[in-house]
């Protein structure tokens, strides 16, 4: 065992933490960095609106909690109208704050699906987050509307038949100011994208890839490697519609051309939960993701 | 301080305990072999490696759960996972 | 001495409760619409549209969504009010359950209504009753007056320190929703008065609060039992508060109960709700010929104020429990809080099972009861339903 040299241990720490060290995520888990680095753009006026999820058992319990800023919890279905309801009070008292919802994808793409339409078309002043690993995994792995085709989970043990909700799509169909995608793989992006949308009034709305290694199936040194994998095959794309103006940003700029996109075999080799998946799986996969890029083509265009 | 007769949770470092003892795999930085690229400090899903003065890092022992990331992450393999011994 | 000068006006339910609403001065709405109260919400709108109400209403789309939105506000400080009825009561008993366990001050109006199945818009009070365990303080208006009134005093009763409780107020749907009777209504100085600005507010950024974590077992049974507590001790606030009102108002308030001829009845009618009225008319008549009879009205339903109960019943030989609800497998859901008040006293309680679906009741059912209990019959239940 190596000891810390002196003069690292004697030096002072020049960047403080905005979502504290020791919480209860798992080895690996990419939450709390998400939230570091969205609290580090929000600032200390935010109030963060947290659903049932994964979130909810990570940020503590009445003994201490991780973060250094107001979070209201909310029930599963709930988080969009009381971020509603937070942000019309905040405004009404003159305060210059800031709401933003952080929710898992079931609480965002399936119990709570209504209530974020609702929200969204009423342009409340949120910024809605939805950090997405693609399952129910707060309550052990079962499957959401946001898990993708083939993917095992305890309640599609032979793999999901259905296709992953393409919500960021939906979420654009609603014409809100401003919808964006991102990977924890790439943090600048992510945070630059919380910054532009902090800074415009009504509904935004973030989708955040956030791999989940108990979930997924991967050693948990991985995270950042299979969110890397994501974009990089072209399953998850980097873009920002801002007022119905669709751009890519970042790698998946290059994407475009086919043949730079990496195979999807490369993504899904890395995570047990593909494991079982046949040829044809992979093809129909494949298929889909190439036609996916082909609406995306369409969007860039207009 | 917000009186009121529901218990509030207020910040704290170390909610769930000391997450160090979490760890089976302990990452140890090679000093001389580490450029400040940051990396590791951007990357660790904890948020357990301090960034300090003059752009050095320094993992916080205390609460590091050993996932791995920063020595997966780190360009010059400078991290090393080693078996954590009690 | 003081003289209360008298507004006399004339307002159906939902009107009256609006304009309690807006005489209460609070920040965020959200209501979503349901038969019958519907009407509350388009006045409330009309309020806001021309400048009377200086208020967000959030036209949410769902019932869940409206006690949410109203708790995220009322977090943050707002002093909030939503309103529902029957299906919409259920679809928001998740938050009703959130709200009362996290004891933020909310006033909600609930035109009672019965449930589907069978689909019904018609006035019971099963809607009402089933929230009976969700921690929220319970107010049941017998007339328009009442409704204007109960509101006023609901906003100012969940908001005392020593209580710090969302309050429900029940109306009859149909009954007292639609139905315009006389009301005296307060000026908007006294109202300020007796209702100063709100000062709960969990959102300082100077503070940064966990509002509503997870509690280990050790912990929420702590938080149960100050709820408890509370709930016990405002029976007292409400009291008080009631006290107060009749003062700026010039009308008596009653507090947990009202004993309309209790003194020296033999047998009282036991009532909640609109139909109190019709139990009163029946014990005028009964009285008229001789019958000693009363009526012992219940303002509050939670906390069940067994003590004043009690008081009221001394000397009573039986009650005739009315109950517009019912426990399948049990029976009549007042007919066995009353039971369980005056266990041992001897007292019978007769269960009369009436009104469910909106059926009609008159005075005349209620005398009918009476006179057969007087003459000798005896029952443990018995259903109107012919």
């Amino acid at each position: 065992m190596t000891e810390v040299p002196s003069y690292i241990k004697e030096k002072k720490v020049i960047r403080q933490q905005y979502f504290l060290r020791g919480n209860a995520a798992c080895p690996g888990c990419p939450i709390p960095k998400e939230l570091d680095l969205l609290l580090e753009v929000m600032g200390k006026k935010t109030v963060l609106v947290v659903p049932a999820s994964c979130s909810t058992v990570i940020m503590g319990d009445i003994h201490g909690s991780p973060s250094t800023v107001p979070v209201v919890h909310s029930a599963f279905a709930s988080a969009a109208a009381i971020a509603s309801g937070l942000s019309r009070q905040l405004k009404m008292r003159g305060e210059d704050a800031k709401v933003v919802v952080w929710a898992g994808d079931g609480a965002t793409g399936d119990i709570g699906f209504a209530t974020v339409s609702g929200a969204a078309e009423r342009n409340e002043d949120i910024l809605y987050v939805c950090y997405d690993n693609e399952a129910f995994m707060n309550t052990g792995i079962q499957r959401s509307s946001l898990t993708p085709y083939g993917a095992w989970t305890t309640t599609t043990p032979a793999g999901k038949r259905e296709f992953k909700k393409p919500l960021p799509f939906i979420m654009m169909e609603h014409k809100i100011p401003y919808v964006a995608t991102a990977s924890i793989a790439y943090p600048f992006d992510y945070q630059a994208k919380v910054k532009k949308a902090k800074d415009i009034q009504g509904f935004r709305y973030i989708h955040l890839l956030s791999p989940c290694p108990p979930g997924w199936r991967f050693d948990s040194s991985l995270t950042i490697e299979v969110a890397k994998l994501a974009v990089e095959t072209g399953i998850w794309p980097l873009f920002e519609v801002i007022n119905g103006e669709f751009q890519l940003t970042g790698i998946s700029k290059v994407l475009l051309d086919k043949s730079k996109r990496k195979p999807i075999t490369e993504y899904l080799k890395l995570q047990g939960r593909f494991s079982k998946m046949s040829e044809k799986d992979i093809k129909v996969m494949q298929d889909a993701v190439d036609a996916m890029w082909d609406y995306i083509a369409e969007l860039v265009k207009r | 301080m917000i009186d009121y007769p529901v218990p509030l949770g207020r910040p704290k470092i170390g909610s769930s305990g000391l997450t160090g003892h979490w760890r089976l795999m302990r990452p140890e930085i090679d000093y001389s072999k580490c450029t400040k690229c940051r990396l590791c400090v951007i990357y660790c899903p904890e948020n357990t490696i301090d960034l300090l003065e003059g752009f050095d890092v320094r993992i916080d022992y205390d609460y590091c759960k050993g996932c791995g990331v920063c020595a997966q992450i780190c360009p010059q393999k400078a991290i090393q996972m080693v078996p954590e011994v009690k | 001495m003081i003289t209360v000068q008298k507004n006399v006006t004339a307002m159906v339910g939902n009107h009256a409760v609006a304009y309690a609403v807006k005489q209460a001065k609070p920040q965020v709405l959200a209501v979503f619409p349901i038969t019958p109260q519907t009407t509350m919400l388009e006045k409330l709108a009309e309020y806001i549209d021309n400048g009377e109400l200086k208020a967000e209403l959030i036209k949410v789309e769902g019932e869940h969504s409206a006690l949410a939105a109203v708790y995220g506000a009322a977090v943050a400080g707002a002093r909030v009010f939503t309103a529902t009825s029957s299906q919409g009561l259920l679809y928001m008993t998740e938050m009703i359950y959130w709200v009362g366990g996290e004891r933020v001050p909310i006033v909600n109006a609930v035109a009672t209504r019965a449930l589907a199945e069978p689909w019904s818009i018609w006035d019971d009070h099963q809607d009402f009753f089933s929230k009976r365990d969700a921690s929220w303080i319970m107010m049941m208006a017998e007339n328009v007056q009442d409704a204007y009134d109960m509101t006023l005093q609901a906003f100012r009763i969940s908001e005392d320190k020593r209580v710090i409780l969302p309050v429900m107020m029940g109306f009859d749907g149909f009954i007292l929703t639609h139905t315009m009777e006389r009301l005296e209504i307060l000026d908007d100085e006294t109202v300020e008065k007796f209702l100063p600005p709100r000062e709960f507010n969990l959102i300082d950024f100077n503070d940064p609060v966990n509002v509503g974590p997870i509690a280990a077992p050790d912990d929420y049974m702590k938080i149960k039992y100050e709820a408890m507590k509370a709930m016990e001790g405002s029976k007292e606030v409400i009291e008080e508060i009631s006290k107060e009102y009749e003062r700026i108002s010039g009308r008596k308030q009653y507090g947990l109960i009202e004993c309309y001829e209790c003194e020296d009845a033999d047998y009282v009618f036991v009532t909640a709700g609109a139909w109190t009225g019709d139990a009163r008319e029946a014990v005028r008549r009964l009285r008229n010929e001789g019958k000693k009879v009363g009526v012992l009205k219940l303002r509050v339903i939670r906390p069940f104020p067994k003590e004043r109960i009690k008081e009221a019943l001394k000397g009573v030989q039986g009650v005739v429990v009315f109950d517009r609800e019912y426990s399948y497998g049990y029976g009549g859901i007042l007919a066995n809080e009353i039971k369980s008040a005056i266990y041992n006293t001897g007292i019978e309680v007769m269960s009369v099972i009436a009104g469910i679906g909106g059926k009609d009741v008159r005075p005349l059912h209620f005398q009918k009861v009476m006179e057969d209990v007087l003459n000798g019959e005896k029952f443990e239940e018995r259903w109107l339903n012919d």
